[in-house]
């Protein structure tokens, strides 16, 4: 039996692992966030799921979830937490305004946080209803099991393309 | 309902300083000289018969293409006697600044920053005045009339692809 059998046995095997133990960062700035803790809440209970538990630092997580609407000048905060996560990492952007920014359109909103980084699973929904959140989990998972939906990996391989570095700006506080 | 505080303006300032007053459904408004702002909101705040201790609110009112093009409005409000005024003042396109009121009412000063970052009204002697909600890096002000409603800021640079 050829040695590819075994180490695509393998990678089975370790997506498998891989989708029931996503450790989340909840990146929750406005209103979904009400809707996201019925997630967690027991009548949805995302721990059916193994992705109950919240990391509340990016070095320690997996999935980040970006909740609610994402502004320009959180443009480089998003940035940073994304790119201080481990690899392998997946996003879901939860409700329209992660998505593509809703109903807003103007000078302060980012129209989606694809614009900064890039997203596995868009929910739609203002807010989306827990289950389907729950849906874009399990759509997340099978991604991961089909060892797809590895962000950078996966743009890169497809489009041609890396993730350009984000150009953190400068922390002067001076002028107006 | 507070018809005293625009009979005491007019009794104690000339017709150059208060320019205008006016009521309507029961509230009475004044418009004032900017060269006056400083010394009416003094005079309101420590006459006794006043006393308009209570800052409300200030703000700003783009009215392009009327001159003079903003309208800076603050809303006094006194505990003891229950009277509420609201006070308008011009200021030119050109020279957009006005007296700050952060050395009566100390909490006049974000609401001075939030005018200036969004109109760009500027505050004479207020002690910090810069952006308090848009990024240093923002260019004008949005609130403006004439600030495009569809352009955009970035602070990052975008990935390929996106609007």
């Amino acid at each position: 039996m050829p040695l590819s059998f075994y180490s695509s046995k393998l990678a089975d095997a370790v997506n498998w692992a891989r989708k029931y133990s996503l450790f989340q960062y909840p990146f929750v700035t406005a209103c979904c966030g009400m809707e996201f803790m019925a997630l967690w809440a027991p009548k949805y209970d995302v721990a059916r799921f193994g992705a109950e538990f919240p990391r509340f630092s990016p070095r320690q997580s997996d999935l980040l979830i970006v909740v609610g609407t994402v502004t320009e000048k959180q443009g480089p905060v998003l940035r940073r937490i994304y790119d201080q996560m481990c690899e392998p990492k997946w996003v879901i952007a939860f409700g329209v305004c992660a998505s593509t920014g809703g109903f807003y359109q103007n000078y302060s909103t980012m129209p989606g946080a694809d614009q900064v980084i890039p997203v596995d699973v868009y929910v739609p929904g203002c807010p989306p209803r827990p289950e389907q959140a729950l849906d874009a989990l399990i759509l997340l998972q099978d991604r991961i099991q089909r060892g797809e939906g590895h962000s950078q990996v996966v743009l890169k391989q497809e489009k041609g393309y890396d993730v350009p570095l984000a150009t953190i700006r400068p922390t002067t506080r001076s002028g107006g | 309902m507070a018809k005293i505080v625009l009979d005491k303006l007019l009794e104690h300032f000339t017709a150059a300083e208060v320019v205008e007053t006016g009521s309507q459904h029961g509230d009475e408004w004044a418009r004032v000289a900017p060269e006056a702002w400083l010394p009416i909101a003094q005079f309101l705040r420590d006459e006794p018969q006043l006393q308009m201790s209570m800052f409300i609110d200030l703000t700003c009112v783009d009215r392009i293409p009327d001159q003079p093009r903003f309208d800076v409005v603050l809303h006094l409000y006194s505990i003891e006697h229950k009277y509420r005024v609201r006070l308008l003042a011009g200021v030119p396109e050109a020279d957009p600044v006005i007296d700050s009121l952060v050395a009566l009412w100390p909490g006049a000063n974000w609401f001075e920053r939030e005018a200036y970052d969004l109109y760009g009204v500027r505050f004479e002697g207020h002690p910090d005045l810069r952006r308090i909600l848009l990024y240093p890096e923002f260019q004008g002000h949005p609130l403006r009339k004439d600030y495009p409603k569809e352009k955009r800021q970035p602070l990052l640079r975008r990935l390929p692809g996106s609007l």
